[in-house]
C-alpha cells in the first residue's frame, strides 16, 4: 500500500489535505460555474457549504441559489444551463430520489451539467450511511456516471466532468462513498489547470422561435432517446481524450490493477477498491495470481476492459437490485460466469480482514452465482 | 410571426389565449417563456407545430418557478438581463398545488420574474379534476355530484394573499374579461425588480360548461359579483381595485355554468350558494369594491 501511494507522482499544483467533499468543491472552484444551486442533505452538505464560503469570500464568482428542495436545485441549474451558463449541483440519496423526474428531463434535454453524488443508502429504514443504492437509480437514466475511489479522484473526476459534459451534451455525475470518501481527509493534488470555456449544443436566445421540449408524436421521442443512448454508449473515446488532457496519459474508464496474468479478478468501484487492492497485494505475495478491475465509470460501462479480463471474476456490489447487485447482473451479460456479491448496505462496515476472507472464499471457489455478505 | 398563434389547439372560446396574447403584447415579445405541463403547453407546443413567436421552454409540471429562477439567475450572471423578461405561464394546479413549494421558493428568493397564473379552476388538461383553486360547490370529475356530495366541499386557496404574504414587490389579480386591465398590470409589474405575481381568472369552456361565446361574459360576471375581485398590491400595500358599477348576485354567475347547476336542486346546494354569496360580500367589503 505504501508503495502504491509513493508511486503516485505529483507534478503540478499544490498538495493539500482534503476530504472528498472538499476536493469536489476545489475542482468546482476551478470550473467556476456561473450558477450553483443545491439543497442540504447528509453527506453532501459540506460540498455546498464550502462553495457558499468561496462565493462569500469572493474567491468564486458564481451565483449561489439557496433553493427550497432538491427538485428545485436541479430545476434551477437546468434553467440556468439553457441560457449557456456553466452550472453545478450536488445531492445524495433521498435528495436524488426527490429530483428524479428532473434527472430524466435534463438528460432528455441534452443539457450539460455536473452533479456531485456522495452515495448514500435509500430508506426505509432510515439510514444516512454509505451504499450505492442512490447512484443505481441514476444509472440507466442517460447520464455519464463516474465513481471516485478517493479524495484525489473526487477532485479529478469533478474537474473533467465539466468539459466532458459540455462536449457530449450529457449530464455528468461524480459519485463517491458517503463518509468513507466524502468525509475522510487525504492528501490531494489540487491541479493547476484551466478549463476550456463552456460550450453546448444550443441555448435560448431572445426573439427566437425556439421551443424546447414540445409535445412529441410519432417517432420524435423514440429518436431522441435512441440518440442519447447511442451517444452515451459511444462516449468513451471523448471521455478518455478529455481525461488524458487534464489528468495524464494513463487515464481510462477503468483501472487495471495486476490483472495481466490473473487467474482471478475482482471487479469493484468506489471507496473500498483500495481495501481490495491491498488484499490483492497480500495474496499476490502468497503466490495467488489475482488482480482487480476498478470501474472508474459506470456509464459508459468500460466494456472493453471487462471483455479483456480472463480467469474467474467476482463483482462486488454495494447495492441490491432484483436478485443481483447494482452492477453484477449487467456484468454477467459480458462475463456470464462472473460471480456476484452484495455486501455492506447502509454503512454496514466490512473491514480488511472480512474483505480478505471474502476474497479467499472466492479464490477457493466457494462463492455461488450471487451471495449476500453478510 | 405573432407572439402566440395562429394555429394553437385551444378550444374555441378558451380563456388563456387572451391572457397569453395580452401579456406578450404588453411586453412587446421581450420575454423568455417558461410553461409547465398543462393545457397551454399541450395546445401550443406540438412538435413541428410550435405557435410561440418568443423563446419557449416547457419545464415540467411542478417546477416552472424554479426553471424560471435559474434562467433569471443565469441571465443576471451572464449580463444578458436586457434581452427579455423571464415570464411563467402556469395553470392553477401547477401553481397552487403541485408547484406550490417551488413558487414559494422563487418568491422567497425574490427572483426577477413575472409569474402569471392562468386560473381555470381545475385540472382541465386531464379533463376537469378538482384543484386547490376549484371553488366550493363546483362539479368536477373528482368532486362529482351525488346523493351525499354536492360537488366540491371545502374552500379554495387565496393565491393573491399567499403571494402578498411573501413580501414580493407586485401582486395583482386580473381577468381575461378585462384584457386592457391585464395589459396595464403587466406593464406596471415589470417596472418592479423582483418577483411579480399576476393571477388571471380564465374560464374553461368544457370544464365550466359554458358556451364558447360566453367566456368574456362569464369572466366579467365573476368580477361583477365580487367572487373574483381585481386588486393590485405594491410592496404589500393595496394600491388599486377595479370598482363594481352594479353588483350582481352570485346566482347569476352560477346559473351561467353547468358545473354549478346542481346547486339549485341538490339538498346541500342552498347552503353552498349562501356561502359563495357570503364570500363575494366579504370580498366587496374587504376591498371596498362598490362604486360610491
Amino acid at each position: 500500500m505504501q508503495e502504491r501511494l509513493q508511486d503516485e507522482s505529483y507534478k503540478s499544483g499544490k498538495r493539500v489535505l482534503l476530504n472528498g467533499n472538499q476536493a469536489v468543491a476545489e475542482a468546482v472552484k476551478i470550473a467556476e460555474p456561473d450558477v450553483i444551486a443545491a439543497y442540504p442533505i447528509t453527506p453532501q452538505t459540506p460540498v455546498v457549504e464550502k462553495l457558499a464560503e468561496f462565493v462569500a469570500e469572493g474567491v468564486l464568482n458564481s451565483e449561489f441559489v439557496n433553493v427550497e428542495s432538491e427538485y428545485s436545485a436541479l430545476s434551477v441549474v437546468y434553467g440556468a444551463a439553457l441560457t449557456g451558463a456553466r452550472v453545478f449541483t450536488a445531492t445524495s440519496s433521498h435528495g436524488l430520489a426527490y429530483m428524479y423526474e428532473m434527472c430524466w428531463w435534463v438528460a432528455g434535454s441534452r443539457v450539460p451539467l455536473v452533479m456531485a453524488l456522495p452515495t448514500r443508502s435509500i430508506g426505509a429504514p432510515w439510514n444516512i450511511h454509505s451504499d450505492h443504492s442512490d447512484v443505481m437509480i441514476l444509472k440507466d437514466v442517460g447520464w455519464i456516471i463516474s465513481m471516485a475511489e478517493n479524495a484525489q479522484e473526487c477532485f479529478d473526476l469533478t474537474l473533467i466532468g465539466f468539459p466532458i459534459s459540455e462536449e457530449l451534451n450529457i449530464p455528468y455525475s461524480v459519485s463517491y462513498d458517503a463518509f468513507m470518501v466524502s468525509h475522510t481527509a487525504e492528501v490531494v493534488e489540487v491541479r493547476d489547470v484551466e478549463l476550456p470555456k463552456r460550450k453546448q449544443a444550443y441555448k435560448i436566445l431572445p426573439n427566437s422561435e425556439f421551443a424546447l421540449n414540445a409535445v412529441t408524436v410519432n417517432d420524435a421521442r423514440h429518436k431522441a432517446r435512441k440518440t442519447l443512448m447511442k451517444d452515451l454508449e459511444n462516449s468513451r473515446r471523448k471521455i478518455e481524450k478529455i481525461g488524458r488532457c487534464f489528468l495524464g496519459e494513463d487515464f481510462s474508464l477503468a483501472e487495471k490493477y495486476r490483472v495481466e496474468d490473473a487467474d482471478y479478478v475482482i471487479v469493484t468501484y468506489g471507496g473500498w477498491s483500495g481495501d481490495f487492492k491491498d488484499v490483492v497485494d497480500e495474496m499476490r505475495d502468497e503466490g495467488v495470481k489475482i488482480g482487480l478491475l476498478k470501474l472508474r465509470f459506470l456509464r459508459p460501462l468500460p466494456e472493453e476492459e471487462l471483455k479483456e479480463i480472463s480467469g474467474d471474476v467476482l463483482v462486488v456490489d454495494r447495492s441490491a437490485l432484483y436478485k443481483f447487485g447494482g452492477m453484477g447482473g449487467e456484468i454477467k451479460r459480458i462475463i456470464p460466469e462472473a460471480k456476484n456479491v452484495i455486501a455492506a448496505l447502509g454503512g454496514y462496515e466490512i473491514g480488511y480482514s472480512e474483505i480478505k476472507a471474502l476474497v479467499r472464499r472466492f479464490v477457493s471457489g466457494k462463492i455461488g452465482e450471487v451471495e449476500w455478505y453478510p | 410571426m405573432s407572439y402566440f398563434g395562429p394555429g394553437h389547439g385551444a378550444c374555441p372560446g378558451c380563456g388563456f389565449p387572451i391572457a397569453v396574447k395580452s401579456v406578450l403584447e404588453a411586453l412587446e415579445g421581450k420575454a423568455f417563456i417558461v410553461n409547465p405541463t398543462g393545457c397551454l403547453e399541450i395546445v401550443s407546443s406540438m412538435y413541428g407545430r410550435n405557435v410561440w413567436g418568443v423563446p419557449y421552454i416547457h419545464s415540467l409540471f411542478e417546477n416552472a418557478a424554479a426553471v424560471a429562477a435559474g434562467i433569471e439567475a443565469a441571465l443576471r450572471v451572464l449580463k444578458r438581463k436586457h434581452e427579455g423578461h423571464v415570464v411563467v405561464f402556469a395553470g392553477d394546479g401547477a401553481t397552487a398545488d403541485i408547484g406550490f413549494g417551488m413558487v414559494s421558493g422563487a418568491f422567497d428568493r425574490d427572483h426577477d420574474i413575472l409569474y402569471i397564473c392562468y386560473d381555470n379552476e381545475a385540472y382541465q388538461n386531464t379533463g376537469n379534476q378538482q384543484s386547490g383553486l376549484t371553488p366550493p360547490g363546483a362539479r368536477t370529475t373528482t368532486t362529482p355530484v351525488g346523493k351525499r356530495q354536492p360537488g366540491k366541499i371545502g374552500k379554495e386557496k387565496d393565491m393573491v394573499s399567499i403571494a402578498v404574504a411573501h413580501g414580493i414587490p407586485y401582486v395583482a389579480s386580473a381577468s381575461v374579461g378585462y384584457p386592457n386591465d391585464l395589459k396595464r398590470k403587466v406593464k406596471r409589474a415589470v417596472e418592479f425588480e423582483g418577483a411579480k405575481y399576476i393571477h388571471v381568472h380564465s374560464p374553461c369552456v368544457p370544464g365550466w360548461g359554458i358556451d364558447s361565446k360566453q367566456t368574456v361574459e362569464v369572466a366579467r360576471l365573476a368580477v361583477e359579483t365580487g367572487l373574483y375581485p381585481l386588486v393590485e398590491f405594491e410592496h404589500g400595500k393595496l394600491v388599486r381595485v377595479m370598482k363594481i358599477k352594479e353588483k350582481k348576485p352570485v346566482e347569476e354567475y352560477l346559473k351561467a355554468q353547468r358545473r354549478f347547476r346542481h346547486l339549485f336542486k341538490h339538498p346541500e346546494g342552498k347552503k353552498i350558494i349562501e356561502e359563495l354569496q357570503r364570500i363575494a360580500d366579504e370580498n366587496i367589503k374587504k376591498y371596498n369594491l362598490l362604486q360610491q
